[in-house]
């Protein structure tokens, strides 16, 4: 029976159906909701005003939907998988990239039995929400100080990779303490799980990353120039002219 | 170098790293054993079951990784057409543009 179950069935990615108190399914649910919800709103606002982005925002979705159907083998000797959020944090912000992340997380649990929809609320919270949001404030900082782009890029999404899981890990430590440690000492326990494993593949993403990024800037400047992520001496000198 | 060159880079030590740790040890590439669920049992001495299961689980790894296997294809697809689509009309541009700056070398020497 276990031969079966996809090699990396026990992967760490997404914490499992029913693997979290239901007191702990209802407090993620509740955070997440919230800013999904937002994430819908905005959503809206930029398909009424600014439908010229909407193919940029269908490769950041695609993108999250790639990476995270591929489960790669890592140096720990287990599997996982990237979560891809990097890019749409960057181009959208994390609002809306919570709602891309619940429709992979959503597919995923009901055709894949990979997550669940118990813990839905949790692994939004981590893959959608919080990772994003590092990804996002990673950027935005290292814009600030005149980062190199691509390098800016990598850094954000392998953060946004790496912080999904140390998430996870606080998610389940809070919902398992220890008899002796509490909380800090499952924290522990669960990290040693995840977040070795993730480190390889969290740098992969962030380089796979930067190269999209890089054929973004060359093919849709004006598209970043209008979402504001990028000012217009950084894109000039970034762009290649017409060969 | 080029940003293509890392990333090739990057993805042949990374591949070179899963056939070193493959060829020296002896591992499942499932994290049988350190799974999540494990630490949890650990953590809870084993009472903690699982109150919910997954409303379809398919029902073999093949069609599992079929379904996989359409995700990232169909994500893929997505990212291919549109960098396709965009590259194509930034050539176009880039054509009209010299096209257009003949035409003018071509009307001042004709004056």
């Amino acid at each position: 029976m276990a031969g079966y179950v996809c090699q990396c069935n026990g992967d760490v990615m997404h914490i499992m159906e029913g693997f979290l108190p239901l007191n702990w399914c209802v407090f993620w649910y509740a955070l997440s909701l919230p800013v999904v919800v937002y994430g819908a709103y905005k959503l809206s606002g930029l398909m009424k005003n600014s439908r010229d982005v909407l193919p940029l925002l269908a490769v950041s979705g695609a993108f999250i939907f790639v990476l995270s159907s591929l489960k790669m083998p890592s140096v720990t000797g287990s599997c996982s998988h990237p979560t891809g959020t990097g890019i749409g944090a960057i181009l959208f912000g994390p609002w809306i990239t919570s709602l891309l992340s619940i429709i992979v997380l959503i597919y995923q649990a009901i055709f894949l039995a990979h997550g669940g929809l118990t813990t839905l609320g949790a692994n939004t919270f981590s893959m959608g929400i919080v990772g994003p949001l590092a990804g996002y404030l990673v950027y935005k900082a290292c814009m600030k100080r005149d980062v190199n782009m691509f390098v800016a890029v990598f850094l954000a999404a392998t953060l946004a990779d790496w912080l999904t899981y140390i998430v996870t890990s606080i998610q389940l430590a809070l919902a398992f303490p220890a008899a002796t440690g509490g909380a800090l000492a499952s924290f522990e326990a669960f990290l040693a799980v995840f977040a070795i494993t993730q480190v390889p593949l969290a740098i992969v993403e962030g380089v796979v990353s930067a190269l999209l990024f890089k054929y973004i800037v060359q093919l849709r400047s004006d598209v970043l120039l209008k979402l504001n992520v990028a000012s217009p001496s950084v894109l000039k000198k970034l762009k290649e002219a017409c060969a | 170098m080029k940003l293509e060159h890392i990333t090739l880079l990057v993805l042949a030590i990374f591949i070179a790293a899963f056939a070193y740790v493959s060829s020296t040890g002896n591992h499942e590439w499932s994290g049988a054993d350190d799974k999540p669920e494990a630490v949890i049992d650990e953590l809870t001495g084993g009472s903690y079951h699982p109150w919910a299961e997954s409303i379809w689980t398919p029902p073999s790894g093949e069609i599992e990784s079929l379904l996989f296997a359409l995700q990232a294809a169909f994500g893929s697809i997505i990212i291919g057409y549109f960098l396709g689509y965009y590259r194509g009309l930034a050539k176009a541009k880039c054509a009209l543009q010299a096209e257009e700056k003949e035409g003018n070398l071509n009307a001042r020497s004709a004056r």
